[in-house]
């Protein structure tokens, strides 16, 4: 009886964020589909009525049927038979509900039969996806692939798979392998063109693939024999009806036991090239991470909803020394922290996808007609800041989900370490989010370029210029003093002009300006609506805190200290 | 198997499950302001059970009738999200206080209206009076054969179909002749989600009344659009006798309202036998402590 999207009104609030207005106008090129679909809005309040109730009907299954059946999704788990993989029960019940939902294919266009959706109102459902079962949501969520397909793919293609993404068939997009994780450049699984069947095969093995048996997959593979680097990949669709790929076995994880991590034979397996050759890893792989990487940004946040809300019920529940373990300082403060980084990294993920729809936008509607020159300069604005803001809202929205289950766990005390309150099942699912698509480690050297040359700085900039309340000052004021010590750490660091010193504290200039970044976020929802106010004074009195120790760490720092922290 | 004709009755009834404290009135009525109207529950599994067999018979239409007042044209359109073809509202002054009686005849007067029918399905009963007489009384006055309590329609052959029953104890198979009414138990399975491609679609669907009373800005959308019109028939409608509507047609007479409250009282003595938890079981979810 629950519903996930009513009972959290900073979705509806995100929601209705002021930028809505443009990016709802660009979706649906001012509406242009009223007269030829009839499920298409006919203008913003209608659109915007749409989402609001879509998400209401995610909200109910999350709270209905998602929620309820990951603890049972969980324990069972997917198994392999005949080098198939069968899901756990509960995770067939889920994908029936959304398939009939019609709840695949969001944000594709409605020419394939999908809902036209910005990437908002998706990455809400994903949010929430994720809070009712972690796992789940990367089986779902998987649908992001179609974007790259509806990017580069033919038309032919694009005719062939979309409508049956948005039908209900899951996707999968194989690219590590054994030898080949972070660097993808290493990539082997090879393909070769039959000028005789006029089609390429596919041969190797894929490991550590979510939703390896998907009925769709986008497979990276080295297309030019004789080369070893990333100019030699391109990107394949493997349709499973084809054959030819068998799973080997499934890995048995720490968490998110209910999504199905795969190793893939590939033998002879016949597939279509995706695009230009030797593009796979250049372009289509950053394209399709850049969206899997916003995606588990959505799956961190939903991961701390979820946190919070085992943290709030059971302090308030639990009693010691006659009183509610929330009414200790240790305990609320625990609580207070969690929601402020709930909060923080929630606006931080759709000020994030606010950049991306608007850019991608543009890009769909650059091949509809040439842009003008203001469209294409604010389509380039745009898009700096979403891979500005995509390594931040990945890399620090899920750092922020393993802190918040850890501190969830630690106030269940005992209890949270038996197997008796979903929160253990939270904090085994939190830990994947800050290695895959990307380490966290790896987020930051994607981030730091945004420190280095000064372009966060200057975003920073904008959101200390933008006019707020002014009993909001005082906080920006905060933020500005925060801003000169991050300056002064950036400045410290150029200063040496090493590459090895600057990686060494990259992280630490990375974090500074995120927590900066959401500050400010957090200011700007708190002038549009003052329940904000608490997680701002809570978030500022923690990450000022933060960043002064990661100043601290900087400014006392010298090129001689890379030496003292290498291992021999 | 050609397509069937589904009529699925539908009541919009308060949500008695999540009752608050000020869900009785001092006089010991329903406050049905401070609950929010909802589809009833085994109305829900009555659309499932309907739309589960348009799926497997092509050419079946599902068509959701109520009767209430204007208001119940949001079960209609939740209907319709879910999957039914349409639905009719049916709402009079005429129609106000009945009973199940009454309620029945207008209902039965009113599917006599449609074309050649050959389903008629239900909730075993409503949450607000949990009398369980409409639909048989619906079968009565249409004078064809009525399968209660059903969990599951096993098949449709020409015109017999096989339903099964759950019944206290267990569960029956019978079978029964075309056209006929059914009603459906809450062990029947849930009712599938809204369909949010359907829920833009039909979302400005109205009934006549609904576009006179508010000023939407959508009311241009119905034209060249004639899905959006919700029908919505009047005691003109149907061919009934007046006097066998609303109160005068109703002999149900509430003669007083008693404010209830359970104090414990009685205890029972519980063995730790599989028996016994299986009773505190049933009870705690019964009394709604569980679930």
């Amino acid at each position: 009886m629950a519903n996930f999207y009513t009972d959290t009104p900073e979705l509806k609030f995100h929601l209705e964020h002021p930028l809505m207005k443009k990016i709802v106008a660009l979706k649906e090129r001012n509406f242009a589909d009223k007269n030829k679909f009839d499920y298409a809005p006919i203008d913003f309040e209608d659109a915007m009525d749409s989402y609001n109730q879509v998400l209401e009907v995610v909200g109910e299954i999350c709270g209905d049927i998602i929620g309820p059946n990951a603890e049972s999704v969980d324990a069972e788990g997917p198994k392999v038979e005949d080098g198939r993989v069968i899901y756990a029960s509960g995770t067939e019940k889920n994908l029936d509900a959304l398939v009939k939902a019609g709840l695949m294919g969001i944000t594709l266009p409605r020419e394939y039969n999908g809902l036209n959706f910005p990437i908002v109102p998706y990455i809400m459902a994903a949010d929430m996806v994720s809070r009712a079962d972690a796992g789940f949501v990367n089986i779902w969520g998987l649908q992001d692939c179609a974007e790259t397909i509806n990017e580069y793919a033919s038309n032919e293609q694009k005719a062939k798979y979309l409508p049956r993404v948005c039908a209900g068939e899951t996707m999968a997009m194989d690219l590590t392998e054994p030898d080949a994780g972070s660097d993808l450049q290493a990539v082997m699984l090879k393909a070769t063109y039959s000028e005789t069947d006029n089609c390429w095969y596919l041969n190797g093995v894929k490991r550590f693939i979510t939703n390896g048996d998907g009925h769709i997959s986008l497979v990276l593979a080295r297309s030019e024999e004789g080369t070893s680097d990333g100019r030699g990949l391109s990107m394949f669709i493997y349709d499973k009806n084809d054959g030819g790929v068998t799973v080997r076995r499934i890995e048995n994880k720490l968490g998110i036991k209910g999504s199905p991590t795969c190793e893939l034979v590939f033998k002879n397996a016949k597939a279509e090239l995706c695009g230009d050759r030797k593009m796979g890893l250049i372009k289509y792989v950053m394209a399709l991470m850049n969206g899997a990487r916003l995606g588990i940004a959505a799956q961190s946040v939903g991961v701390s909803e979820a946190a919070y809300r085992e943290a709030l019920s059971y302090a308030k529940e639990r009693y010691q020394f006659g009183k509610p373990i929330i009414e200790f300082p240790a305990v609320y403060e625990m609580v207070a922290l969690i929601k402020a980084k709930l909060d923080a990294s929630r606006s931080l993920l759709y000020e994030t996808s606010r950049f991306v729809d608007i850019y991608k936008t543009y890009m769909h509607i650059a091949e509809e007609r040439q842009l003008e020159k203001e469209e294409r300069d604010e389509m380039k604005k745009y898009q700096r800041m979403a891979d500005m803001f995509t390594p931040l809202a990945k890399g620090l929205g899920s750092e922020f989900a393993n802190q918040n289950a850890y501190d969830s766990l630690q106030i269940h005390g005992g209890s949270g370490f038996m197997k008796d309150y979903p929160i253990e099942r939270i904090y085994r699912d939190a830990r994947i989010t800050s290695i895959y698509e990307g380490t966290t480690q790896l987020q930051v050297v994607a981030a730091i370029r945004g420190v280095t040359t000064g372009n966060l700085l200057k975003q920073i900039r904008d959101y200390e210029a933008a006019e707020i309340k002014p009993e909001l000052h005082s906080y920006r004021r905060i933020l500005i003093s925060m801003t000169e010590e991050y300056e002064a750490a950036v400045e410290k660091v150029n200063g040496i002009n090493n590459n090895e010193f600057t990686d060494f504290h990259a992280r630490r200039m990375v974090e500074m300006a995120g927590n900066i970044v959401m500050g400010y976020l957090l200011v700007l929802d708190t002038d549009r609506d003052h329940n904000y106010w608490k997680s701002t004074e809570v978030f500022l009195k923690w990450a000022r805190a933060a960043n002064a120790q990661n100043s601290e760490f900087i400014k006392h720092s010298n090129i001689n200290d890379l030496g003292k922290f290498k291992q021999n | 198997m050609k397509g069937l004709k589904i009529v699925v009755l539908a009541k919009q009834v308060p949500d008695t499950r999540n009752v608050g404290k000020d869900a009785m009135k001092a006089d010991g009525t329903v406050n049905r302001a401070a609950l929010p109207a909802i589809f009833n529950p085994e109305d829900l599994n009555a659309l499932e059970l309907a739309l589960n067999i348009k799926d497997s018979n092509p050419g079946t239409t599902v068509t959701v009738l109520t009767m209430g007042p204007g208001r119940a044209a949001e079960i209609l359109r939740e209907a319709i999200y879910r999957g039914a073809d349409n639905g009719v509202l049916l709402t009079d002054r005429a129609f106000a206080g009945a009973d199940t009686l009454a309620t029945s005849y207008a209902l039965s007067r009113a599917i006599a209206k449609m074309d050649k029918v050959d389903l008629i399905i239900a909730g075993r009963q409503a949450i607000d009076g949990d009398t369980a007489q409409v639909g048989p009384q619906v079968a009565e006055k249409l004078n064809i054969p009525q399968i209660t309590y059903a969990e599951e329609v096993i098949s449709i052959k020409k015109e017999k179909l096989t339903v099964k029953r759950r019944i206290e104890g267990g569960i029956e198979i019978v079978e029964g002749k075309m056209p006929c009414v059914i009603t459906v138990n809450n062990s029947a399975p849930d009712c599938r989600p809204r369909n949010v491609r359907r829920l833009m679609k039909y979302k400005h669907a109205t009934t006549v009344s609904e576009r006179q009373e508010t000023d939407d800005d959508y009311i241009g959308m119905q034209n060249g659009r004639e899905y959006l019109d919700i029908p919505e028939w009047t005691v003109n409608n149907i061919e009934a006798d007046i006097i066998q509507l609303g109160l005068s047609g109703s002999p149900t007479k509430v003669k007083q309202i008693e404010s209830v409250v359970f104090a414990a009282k009685e205890s029972k003595k519980l063995t730790d036998s599989d028996k016994d938890i299986d009773w505190l079981m049933k009870e705690l979810i019964s009394n709604h402590t569980l679930g």
